[in-house]
Parts: structure tokens; sequence; C-alpha cells
């Protein structure tokens, strides 16, 4: 799985913001490659082949993990999936604890997931391995935007120049944060459509175009991407309530028909059929979503090739 | 009888507006002449003599917003190393909060900790107290008992009264005592889980932002109860032009009001934030460049009365986690002087309102009879060399946290002794 060589400008991966144009591409190339390989009946590969990846999970997320460890495994690296209960103990304590644990463990490289923004930065200030970030708080989820940029690329042949419809929660959403960061840098033009009370303070200055009416923002859009509302913001009063929400934002046939005839829809998942999308929608030929999962195995397995590959794992002082 | 003579030193006294060339003659604990009249006198003899050339002679620091870990939590800070900070940074007088374990609430408490201080502390330490018992926002402490074992003022510290009704029966009564309430404002539902300013860096960062009407919302509604009271009302600490335009709009109306502003939001913006440092995570938080801005102004063209070192430590515990857990605050009392002097070297701050705003304004504030250089008043003194340079080392740091904002920072300006009744508590050693 050799496409050309290309070194990022940090052995970390803890954000889209720091990655230049020439990093997403060299990412994408190397995941479409690792799309073929995953096609493959036989998939597994040699590159990790003596590596150690550990996964630490401090929030649960089944998908992504699972994704993180099929995705090393397919590099023939020893996986390791830690889950860190974040009701447990004090949970800041856990993570550089944990952390400091695990570097004696001489590992290649550690996949993080953490409920708090910045804690993957945290932890790669502590650790002498690569360090993944596989979400953290409200702040970013590289791998996501860097999935969903493969998904539309392969759909579309190229970022620049489309139309993407980003809706829903992005408030609290860093799936949304590092799709702007990557979509940007990529040359898209990002719309943010959702309610004021799920927008974040200061967003327009981020080079997109905020709607609070779908019918507005998903006028000719080549990609709609919709994003998890979580339940528990209906109860925080951010919106009134789940009827109301899928009634203005929730997407389904009429709103999607605003959209170019070949726009593709997407889904970051899990989804909450009837809330932010309509059943026929995340089932239609439009919906990618199935497709995004595969993707994100892909780009996995791109990551952690380029981080904790060969020619990473001396330099790396592990 | 001892007698020390400070000579040849530029002697600024901002509470007899007194910037000259002079000398300040000490006898036992007290200042006998300060001024340039004491130059040619001679010493006295068998005087002490300390040659001040090319460097300021102040009175001692006042700082009016301390908080020390004893009792409850000396393994943050002690009253002996706070104290020992103090001294290092020219502070002689110090406000103490009342947030420690328990809660400064009882005239007892007072009374332990002016006892611990007279026994440990080589500076004074000047208890406030809290305004609502255990800092619980609902029952009113002992006003009348707590100024009498000493209580200098009313907080209730970190907290935010929700309660106007509370609040202002507190206010009403506190003015039959003509006592100061001293309140920080922010409003806890419209914070609710922020940890940084709201705004773009925030939304960039992923962390729940803390709206400036937060701190506003809640500082006019106080100001309106001091109004309706009477009372001698202190906003501790402010942040964002919004609040300082309130403060001269209910000093234009002739109330009783005060500001504060940390030294943290006067020399450091949200900026310092990125890389999710949790020495940077404050209450309130540091906003943007432009309100750091506004906050120089209103300091020095009065709005604001006072600077304040916040001084707050924390320690691994509490700050060695990821942002959103860390607990707010940072250390202050060795770098109050030299941060301020900041503003000075930039020309955004005239030397005399520097030093008022960290002496003779808060002693008066508060009560105190320190602050000044008058003859009669206790030796409590700073000798500062301006333009020394030195920079921050954490190791070097003589409070027992280590959560210093300007930890490696390069400073302009540096205390070379510190006086209290005459007898020196500090003197660098470079």
């Amino acid at each position: 799985m050799v496409v050309g060589t290309h070194s990022l400008s940090s052995r970390h991966l803890l954000g889209i913001r720091n990655l230049s144009e020439l990093d997403i591409q060299f990412l994408l190339d190397k995941a479409d490659k690792a799309v073929e390989v995953s096609r493959r009946p036989d998939k597994k590969t040699s590159a990790l082949r003596g590596r150690t990846q550990i996964n630490l999970f401090f929030e649960a997320s089944t998908r992504t993990q699972a994704s993180f460890e099929l995705a090393g495994k397919r590099l023939g690296a020893d996986v390791m999936n830690m889950s860190v209960a974040s009701s447990s103990v004090k949970k800041g304590e856990t993570l550089i604890d944990t952390a400091m644990t695990l570097n004696a463990m001489r590992p290649d490289i550690l996949v993080i997931r953490h409920g708090s923004s910045g804690a993957a930065e945290l932890l790669a200030q502590k650790v002498e391995c690569a360090v993944v970030n596989a979400g953290d708080g409200q702040h970013e989820h590289p791998t996501q935007a860097l999935l969903d940029a493969l998904t539309i690329r392969r759909h579309k042949g190229s970022l620049q120049n489309l139309t993407v419809a980003i809706c829903g929660d992005v408030l609290h959403s860093r799936v949304a944060r590092s799709n702007i960061f990557l979509l940007g840098k990529m040359g898209a033009r990002v719309r943010l459509v959702g309610p004021s009370t799920l927008m974040p303070s200061g967003i327009e200055e981020f080079g997109v175009e905020v709607f609070n009416r779908m019918e507005d923002g998903l006028r000719d859009a080549d990609v709609v991407m919709m994003l998890r509302l979580q339940r528990e913001r209906m109860a925080g009063g951010f919106v009134p309530s789940v009827r109301e929400y899928f009634r203005f934002f929730g997407l389904d046939a009429d709103k999607l028909a605003l959209a170019k005839d070949d726009a593709i829809v997407m889904h970051p998942g899990p989804m909450n059929r009837g809330v932010e999308i309509a059943s026929l929608m995340a089932d239609a030929p439009q919906s990618v979503i199935e497709e995004q999962v595969e993707m994100g195995v892909a780009v996995r397995m791109a990551v952690l090739e380029l981080l904790a590959g060969p020619s990473h794992n001396e330099a790396g002082g592990v | 009888m001892s007698t020390t003579l400070l000579t040849h030193g530029r002697i600024v006294d901002p509470s007899r507006r007194m910037d000259t060339i002079g000398a300040v003659l000490i006898e036992d604990d007290k200042i006998v002449g300060a001024g340039p009249d004491g130059l040619n006198q001679g010493a006295p003899e068998g005087a002490t003599i300390i040659d001040c050339r090319g460097h300021v002679i102040a009175p001692g620091l006042v700082d009016g917003r301390v908080f020390i870990g004893e009792p409850g939590f000396e393994h943050r800070e002690t009253i002996r190393s706070a104290s020992e900070a103090a001294a290092a940074g020219g502070v002689t007088s110090l406000v103490m909060m009342p947030d420690t374990s328990p809660v400064m609430d009882q005239p007892s408490l007072v009374e332990y900790v002016l006892r611990t201080a007279r026994a440990t502390s080589l500076v004074r330490i000047h208890p406030a107290a809290a305004v609502t018992r255990g800092l619980g926002g609902s029952e009113m402490t002992e006003f009348g008992l707590l100024r009498e074992a000493g209580a200098v003022a009313f907080t209730d510290g970190r907290h935010t009264l929700d309660n106007p009704v509370v609040l202002r029966r507190a206010m009403s009564y506190a003015r039959d005592f003509d006592a100061l309430i001293a309140m920080e404002t922010q409003d806890n539902a419209l914070a609710a889980n922020g940890v940084m300013n709201e705004g773009k860096l925030a939304t960039l960062m992923g962390l729940p932002g803390i709206p400036r009407e937060a701190e506003l919302i809640p500082l006019q509604r106080d100001l309106a109860l001091a109004a309706l009271t009477g009372a001698r009302y202190h906003a501790a600490k402010i942040s964002c032009v919004m609040s300082a335009d309130a403060i001269r709009r209910a000093k234009d109306n002739g109330h009783r009001v005060t500001a504060g502003v940390s030294i943290n939001h006067l020399s450091l913006n949200e900026n310092d934030v990125q890389g999710y440092r949790t020495f940077y995570r404050l209450s309130p938080p540091l906003r943007d460049e432009l309100e750091r801005h506004a906050m120089a102004n209103a300091l020095a063209d009065g709005t604001i009365d006072i600077v304040v070192s916040s001084h707050d430590p924390q320690d691994v515990d509490t700050k060695r986690l990821p942002f959103d857990e860390a607990a707010p605050g940072a250390i202050g009392l060795e770098t109050l002087l030299a941060a301020l002097l900041r503003r000075v070297h930039d020309g955004t701050l005239p030397l005399m309102r520097a030093i008022e705003v960290v002496t003779s304004a808060p002693a008066s504030l508060f009560g105190l009879p320190y602050g000044t250089l008058r003859p009669g008043a206790k030796a409590d003194i700073a000798i500062i060399d301006l333009d020394a340079p030195w920079e921050v080392s954490d190791k070097d740091l003589r409070s027992h946290s280590r959560n210093s904002c300007f930890e490696n920072a390069r400073m302009s300006g540096r205390v070379l002794r510190t006086m209290v009744s005459g007898e020196t508590v500090f003197e660098l050693n470079d």
C-alpha cells in the first residue's frame, strides 16, 4: 500500500486544522488504495507487523473503535482496545495516569477518544508515540472528516467547488468542525444549516454560510451532510421537541428535492431515524451512509500506516 | 530604637501624589519622614543606611483579592507560603478570601486566620468573611461580629449570589455597619458549562464559551441593589468593557461603587488559552484583546479602582486535567507588580496610577491604614527596580502551587526589597 512518500508536519493526527491541502490529498490517495486492499479476499497486509496500536476510548463508540481496530488489524498491527468508563474515577486523572502507564508499554500508536476538547493534545504531550484523535469533546474528529471527504471525492471526482450543506447540531459537533476545516481547505463551499440555538458563536468567521432554514440551505447543494442530534439536547432546551425539530430541520424527501438531483446524503452515524433524518432518506439511493463506514476503515488504515509505519517507528522514539 | 534611612530613591507615594527623589526615614516600625527634605540632612547616628539610588521607593502593595488554601487546602497554599510569595512580590498586606475549608463565615475562623498569620506570616493578612454561611447563597453571616473579629470586607469569594433577595438584605444590613460587599459576578445559568470566552476561538477549540453578558447581567443587578440599599459595593473582578461602562454609570449617579480587575485580565487575552493550557483557565475567562485594552483604559481613567493578583493556588490534581475539567484560577502574588509595570512600560498607565491601584486605592477601599509613606504610618515599603529584567521561573516561585499564567514570561521591573513595619521580609539575592 505505497502511494509515493509524504510525511505530515506533525507526528500526530490531532485535527484537520493543522493539515495542509497536500497532507489531505496524500491521505485521501493513500486511503483510496486501502479501499482496494479492504475489498480483496485477503485483506491482511504486513505494513504494521510488529507494531502495537492501543485504542484508548474514554467515551463509548462502538463504530469508531471497531473501525480503528479493523484498520490496525488489516495492517498487521497488534491492536489492544481499552475502554475507560468515564464515570469510574475523575476523568482527567484517568487520562494522564493511563497515558503514562500505556506509554511505558511502548506502543507505536495511541488512538484516543475523549469527552473533553484538547484531551488528545494533552495526551500527545505526555507520550512518546504517535497519537490519533478519534474525537475529543466538541473539538475535532479528523478521521471522520477524512472519510467523509473520501466518500464525496469518490462520488464527485473532486471536492473543488462543491456545495456541501452540513445540517443540524453544529454547536456540539466535532464532526462539523473537522469537516468545515477540511472542506474549506479543499475548495468546497460549506453551508451550515440549523436552528440558531445549535450554531456556535462566531461560526460565520470560518468562511461558511449559515442558514436557519433547510429550504434555503439545501438549495442546489451537491452534498447533504446530516448531523446527529443528541437526544439530551432536547431536554436542555436547544430545540423544543423532536417533532418540531424533524418538521423544520429533519431531512425528508421534500427538503432533499431542493438539492441537486445527483446530491448525495451523508450521516456520521449513529442515526436518529425520524429525528434528523427520515428513514426513507437514510435508505434512499442517494444515501452513501454505509459507504462512509467502509471509507472509515480505509482512511484509518492510511492514517495508521502513515503515523506508525516503518519510517516512523525508529524516529518516533518509542 | 532602630533607625533606617532609605536614601536617594525615587519616592512614589500616590497617597500624597508625591513623585520625587528623596529619603525615607524609619524609626522602629514607623515612617517618620518621607520626601525630598531628608536628602541632605545626613543620617541619624547608628542608622542603617540603604542606598536606593536609581530605584523606586513605594508603599508596600495591598493585594485586595487573594485565595489561600489554609485552612483546608494546605497542600495548595499555607498562610506562611502565601506570605513568602507576597513578600517577594512587594505585597505587604493582602485581603484573604473566605473560600477555605471550613468557610470563613464564623468569627472564630477569622480569629484563627489572624492568629495563624501572627504566628507564621511575613506580611499582613486581612480576612474577608463570607456574605452567606458556607458560601451557600441563602443565609446571611454575622456581619457585625465578623467585623469585630477582624474581617475587612464581605464576599462570597468565587461565588456569585444567585438570589437577589438575599443580596438585597445583605447589602442593607452591611450598610448599617458600613461594611464593604465585594462580589464576583457571573450568571451561573448563562455561563453554564462554559470554560473560556465565547466567540470564534472557543468555537475553533471546541470549548464551551461564556458570554460577556454572563458577567454584565448579575453586575447590573448588583449595582441596582447597591443603589437601592446605599451599600458600599465592590465589583471584585470585571473583565469586559460593558461592565466598565456599567460601573462608570453607577459612579456618575453617585452610588458608592468601586471595581477591581485582576492583573491577568490586564495582561493576557483569550489567545493565551490556545494549546489548552489550563493555567490560563480563569474566572471570568480571559477575553479578547479589545476587552483587555478596554480594561487598561478603564483603569487609567479611574473607572476601575484597584488591581488584584486574584492569587488562586491550584495543584496538579485540579490543573493537570483536560481544559474543561480543570479548576479555574492562577497564582499571582509574586508577579502582580512586575506584570503591572508592563502597562507602565507600554505607556498605557502612568507610574503614579500603577502604584496607586495596588497601594493607597485598595488600602482606602478596605479601610486599612497602609499603602502610604505618610509620616506616622507603619513602614510597609517596597523598593523596586523599574527596569530590572528577569524571567519568571516556576522553580523560583515561593507559592506551594505552580499555576502561574506568567511562567517563563520575561518581565521588566522587580521588587528588590520588601519591608513590613520596618523589618525586611524579602531581599532579592540575584
